[in-house]
């Protein structure tokens, strides 16, 4: 990818000028002869790395979530296929529909058997309209619950990758019960006997996240957010202006180094300097490291166990270490 | 999540009608006259009350009679007290104690600090927070209900309404009897963030101790009931009553509009549209609601009796 095809965020500005210029002098030393420009070149990839570990070292609430919807980050299908073997997919909630807002499926996570899901926001403009940018509606959290069931019924740990909005607001979404199908998905996390480990790989964004992230273990990518409301939706209630979203996003506290001093989160996952954009292979082997570190310690839990131990982990929230 | 600013105004507190102050000669001659100079129509202190359908006066005592529904058959919303003097036998009921919880964790400012809205919003409905929960006879079934209060900042469930309902739960597990839980909510309280959106998952494992305990957990629908709420505990129960009219859905209808760029059907999201799409068992109405509960609740009781004998 080039400097002018890349997706640059706003702050990325100096990062994508410092990057043009070193593509001219690269095609200026292409003509010039080999090495004309060899330690300029050199030093200016030194400059932009530097200009990237600082950028991404200090980034505020509202450019972790410009980060967290970043076109170019990973999403669900790419930590599938760096993840899992074998997997199959599996579609359709049995009731209505298939929604491709979640995709889930069945898979072997390195060497473990285990029921896998996740919103899927889709990388171009044909694979955006068929996941619906990633904004279930009742069918994808009721497909949610199937594949739950079927991990319960073979003892299957689950796996999900939260990366939404929200869920989708459509008329039809909420004639066919929006809301309950939500909440059937998370009632249905929380009485799972099977270990469930939840990564928060993009967008936390509200209900339609915790619906299938309600899990033993949360964790969260290092430039993730996790949150009630947009910061766009919760600045146009509170602010009546969705120009003040910035603002919201730094009240509210949504991300990973706010949310894990208040417990809501459980561990969060440091992405590459750059961001889990820059390197995608790195990022998604270190939620993998993490994912089965996590999965092994519940392992040693019993069916009860992992049910209480998911209880005290949401009933704890809020009742200590606040304020 | 987000349909706060989609309520209509109108919260009638249970407190004695005091005359207008200030009115004069003209409240003494024509007390009606006075809301409609100054649209203070749907205000407690008035002994006239505009119907928000039909712009008609009604004579507030009349209105209490009714127990706060309009002649057009509006359920306009009431305060949990109220609420709880129709639920219970009697209007009789103890009530129970609100856990406390972590004030404004989050140190949350917009154009005003949270704190501020909170005393405000004390200071107006005499409640502690969104939540109240009672004990008492429903047609002599014992029951725990918890009752929403959407005038307080909107009803919204944050960490003291996600409390008390936890601990409503408790409280009739403690007692083995039925929970009936009156929503109305715009969603989940922005100021407290994801401690909010944490109250889905705490609330809806309480709603799991219920089950496993096989005590019933009824949930009443009322005006209205949207976004988070609607998301778990709302949509949860093993019955679903809702009163006649109300707003219920997930996301609000100016969300839906602004998505779908279209004008939406006149009742779409209201309690007969959930009945006709399966979401909702009955309508009852509010002079209807201690019968009918009291029966469900009888019922399941009486099974849940037969399998314990």
């Amino acid at each position: 990818m080039t400097a002018a095809t890349r997706h640059y965020l706003d702050f990325e500005r100096p990062i994508a000028d410092l990057e043009a210029k070193i593509e001219e002098l690269s095609r200026l030393s292409d003509t010039a002869g080999p090495g004309a420009f060899d330690q300029e070149l050199a030093a200016l990839k030194h400059r932009v790395e530097d200009l990237r570990r600082e950028a991404y070292a200090r980034l505020d609430p509202w450019q972790k979530t410009q980060v967290a919807r970043h076109p170019e980050r990973p999403h669900f299908v790419d930590y599938v296929s760096g993840l899992i073997d074998e997997f199959v997919e599996l579609r359709g909630d049995r009731k209505f529909a298939d929604d491709q807002a979640v995709v889930g499926g069945l898979g072997r996570f390195r060497g473990m058997p285990v029921v896998v899901m996740g919103h899927e926001k889709g990388h171009d403009t044909t694979t955006r309209l068929k996941h619906n940018f990633g904004m279930a509606r009742p069918e994808g959290y009721r497909k949610a619950v199937r594949l739950m069931d079927m991990a319960e019924q073979f003892s299957l740990p689950v796996i999900t990758f939260v990366d939404t909005a929200g869920a989708y607001p459509g008329v039809g979404a909420e004639e066919r019960g929006q809301g309950e199908a939500i909440a059937r998905s998370t009632e249905r996390c929380l009485s799972l006997t099977t270990p469930m480990v939840a990564t928060i790989v993009g967008e936390g964004g509200s209900g339609g996240a915790l619906a299938i992230a309600a899990a033993n273990r949360v964790l969260i990518l290092e430039h993730s957010i996790y949150s009630v409301i947009s910061p766009e939706a919760g600045s146009s209630i509170l602010f009546r202006d969705r120009a003040e979203a910035p603002r919201m996003a730094n009240a509210m506290k949504i991300t990973a180094q706010d949310l894990i001093g208040f417990g809501i989160v459980d561990r969060i996952i440091p992405e590459p300097a750059g961001g889990a954009h820059s390197d995608p292979d790195a990022a998604i082997k270190a939620v993998g490291d993490a994912v089965e570190e996590e999965l092994k310690a519940l392992f040693k839990l019993s069916p009860d166990g992992i049910l209480r131990q998911r209880a005290d982990r949401f009933y704890a929230i809020g009742r200590k270490g606040v304020g | 999540m987000r349909t706060m600013a989609d309520a209509r105004d109108e919260t009638p507190k249970d407190k004695p009608a005091r005359p207008a102050r200030g009115a004069g000669w003209l409240a003494k001659i024509a007390p009606g006259v006075r809301n409609l100079v100054n649209r203070r129509a749907e205000t407690p202190d008035n002994l006239w009350i505009k119907c928000p359908d039909t712009g008609e006066m009604i004579y507030r005592p009349d209105l209490e009679s009714a127990l706060w529904v309009t002649p057009a058959g509006r359920h306009m919303r009431i305060a949990p007290p109220l609420r709880f003097k129709y639920t219970f036998d009697g209007g009789a009921y103890e009530a129970l104690p609100v856990p406390s919880v972590v004030e404004d964790p989050l140190k949350f400012a917009d154009q005003k600090p949270y704190p501020e809205r909170l005393a405000a919003a004390r200071k107006a409905t005499g409640e502690p927070d969104a939540v109240a929960l009672a004990f008492g006879g429903i047609r002599d079934v014992p029951a725990v209900v918890m009752v929403q209060d959407f005038a307080f900042m909107g009803g919204s469930l944050g960490m003291a309404a996600g409390e008390t309902f936890v601990a409503g739960a408790r409280a009739a597990l403690e007692r083995q009897v039925p929970y009936v839980a009156f929503c109305a909510a715009g969603g989940a309280r922005m100021q407290e963030g994801a401690f909010s959106l944490m109250q889905m998952a705490r609330t809806t494992l309480a709603i799991q101790e219920l089950r496993r305990a096989r005590l019933p957990y009824v949930v009443v629908l009322t005006d209205p009931t949207t976004g988070g709420v609607t998301a778990s505990y709302a949509m949860l129960g093993d019955i679903h009553l809702a009163e006649p009219g109300a707003l219920i859905g997930f996301a609000g209808p100016r969300v839906i509009e602004q998505t779908i760029r279209e004008t939406l059907p006149p009742g779409f999201q209201r309690s007969e549209y959930l009945v006709e799409k399966g979401m909702v068992d009955r309508i009852v109405e509010r002079s209807e609601l201690n019968a009918v509960l009291g029966s469900i609740l009888a019922t399941l009781m009486l099974g849940r009796k037969t399998r314990a004998a």
